[in-house]
């Protein structure tokens, strides 16, 4: 089936069999590998992108309930070379281990920062609680969300 | 990699759309909204359905409507996220608030809807598990098998009801409307439930939940306590729901304590409750009740941690849930928090 939808602004088209997920759509007929495929059901958050501005897991939604929509993925928080604050963050604050769940945590907290500019710590893990690192840096990221909150002194990401 | 098994999926724009289309799928057919939990289960072949009924895309099921005063109507649509944070809920049904707002993570908050968690397939430590798991243990009744591997000798499934919003919804007076080809009916939330892991629900396969409504909320307060080894993710092990209305003078003119994730169906603990009736909340009245009301829990080994850790632990949080709601201190918190 044929599906269309909006990616970081522009609109996409792909051919995909209606069991293929939003991530499949995103990193096999896109060529867009930021969003990560691990856990396959909603647990991990590695493969976390925004549907009409909501976060989400990529693995738990059909690319054809998709269809129309606007989607923004980690690729679409810069143009060009120059890293996100957050991005900037997690570097400057050594929460980038093997680095595959960074991309879904990067998205968690830009989604966090742009609705509460100053979350507290209970807030960070809650907010977090979708997104397993199995290098367990936990303490790093907590550091790099803080960070990236002071970065952006308040503003919206 | 788990994949999905092949399908149809349809996307209907009207509720009389979807009621035609989920009817003509029969058997073969199941509704899907959020998919947060069905597509797992599809994925480890505990579902197969041929054709899948999206809700998603019908507006008005992710309506909430009303006031506290008047009573709610909430889409069965409307998100776990949207039902957790809605200013309506949070002042007159704190705890389908909190229980909403237990539920899993915040994304799949984001994507999990009302309706889905309410119809939540039951849970078992045979059952949700891949397929090759399931069949090197010889499946179970449930699904693939003929027998139940938690209790061999019994003739039923003995799943657990999983759902951390249908003791709230019972213990808050909730009624859900289905409505199916045969016309519409509206059901307390406590009859929507059977005793049986295997068919759950009272509701017709081909029925749909359309909405919950709430009664007003006048006098009543609630709270909803999780047990579950993870402070996130993870389904209840033990779920309790409260509501107290009080008259003049903090007597007790009515109380509903529901336990979940105890059997297969959401337990009213109603013994439990009388014994609050016309009185004042006490902590020794609290401790009598607890006791009464974690009686009718009888975990069976099917679930994360021990039966005996959480029978204890029925009574337990039923107290603390009193304990809060009567200004008392307790120890750990309302909700989902750890």
């Amino acid at each position: 089936m044929r599906v269309r939808v909006r990616v970081n602004g522009a609109w996409r088209t792909a051919e995909v069999w209606p069991g293929a997920s939003l991530l499949a759509l995103l990193r096999d007929a896109l060529g867009l590998c930021g969003s990560k495929n691990a856990c396959e059901q909603g647990e991990c958050g590695s493969c976390s992108v925004w549907l009409d501005g909501e976060l989400v897991c990529a693995c738990l939604v059909l690319a054809a309930q998709a269809d129309g929509r606007e989607v923004r993925t980690v690729e679409g928080l810069t143009t060009g070379e120059d890293l996100h604050p957050v991005q900037r963050a997690f570097v400057e604050a050594g929460a980038v281990q093997c680095g595959f769940c960074t991309p879904g945590f990067v998205v968690a907290v830009v989604d966090l920062l742009s609705r509460d500019p100053d979350p507290d710590e209970p807030r960070i893990r809650e907010a977090l609680s979708g997104n397993l690192c199995r290098c367990t840096g936990y303490q790093k990221i907590l550091d790099a969300v803080r960070l990236a909150a002071s970065k952006l002194g308040g503003s919206s990401p | 990699m788990l994949r999905l098994p092949p399908f149809t999926y349809l996307a209907p724009r009207t509720l009389e759309q979807a009621v035609g289309q989920i009817g003509e799928a029969g058997p073969e057919g199941m509704l899907v909204a959020g998919g947060t939990d069905l597509y797992p289960n599809m994925k480890r072949r505990q579902f197969e359905p041929k054709v899948l009924v999206g809700l998603r895309g019908i507006r008005d099921l992710g309506r909430i409507s009303g006031t506290p005063a008047q009573g709610l109507a909430i889409g069965a649509c409307a998100t776990l996220a949207q039902v957790a944070s809605h200013p309506a809920v949070a002042e007159g049904y704190r705890a389908l608030a909190l229980a909403a707002g237990a539920v899993s993570t915040p994304p799949l908050r984001n994507m999990g809807t009302l309706g889905g968690n309410l119809c939540l397939d039951t849970r078992c430590n045979y059952y949700n598990q891949t397929y090759h798991w399931r069949k090197s243990i010889g499946f179970c009744m449930k699904k693939d098998g003929d027998i139940c591997l938690v209790a061999p000798g019994s003739p039923r499934c003995w799943a657990l009801s999983s759902t951390d919003a249908a003791p709230a919804a019972i213990a808050l007076g909730a009624r859900v409307r289905l409505v199916g080809a045969g016309g519409e009916r509206v059901v307390s939330a406590a009859d929507l439930y059977r005793d049986d892991g295997m068919r759950y629900l009272s509701k017709a396969p081909d029925e749909i939940l359309v909405d919950v409504i709430l009664p007003p909320a006048d006098g009543w307060r609630s709270t909803y306590w999780k047990l579950r080894r993870r402070g996130s993710f993870d389904f209840p092990i033990l779920g309790v729901a409260v509501a107290l209305r009080s008259g003049p003078g903090g007597v007790i003119e009515d109380a509903r304590i529901v336990l979940g994730a105890v059997a297969s169906r959401p337990v009213v603990a109603t013994r439990a409750a009388g014994l609050v009736m016309g009185q004042r909340l006490t902590a020794d009245l609290i401790g009598r009740v607890a006791q009464a009301a974690s009686e009718p829990a009888k975990p069976l080994d099917n679930a994360d941690l021990t039966i005996g850790y959480r029978k204890r632990m029925a009574r337990v949080y039923v107290e603390r849930a009193l304990r809060e709601l009567a200004g008392l201190p307790y120890d750990g918190a309302p909700g989902g928090a750890r």
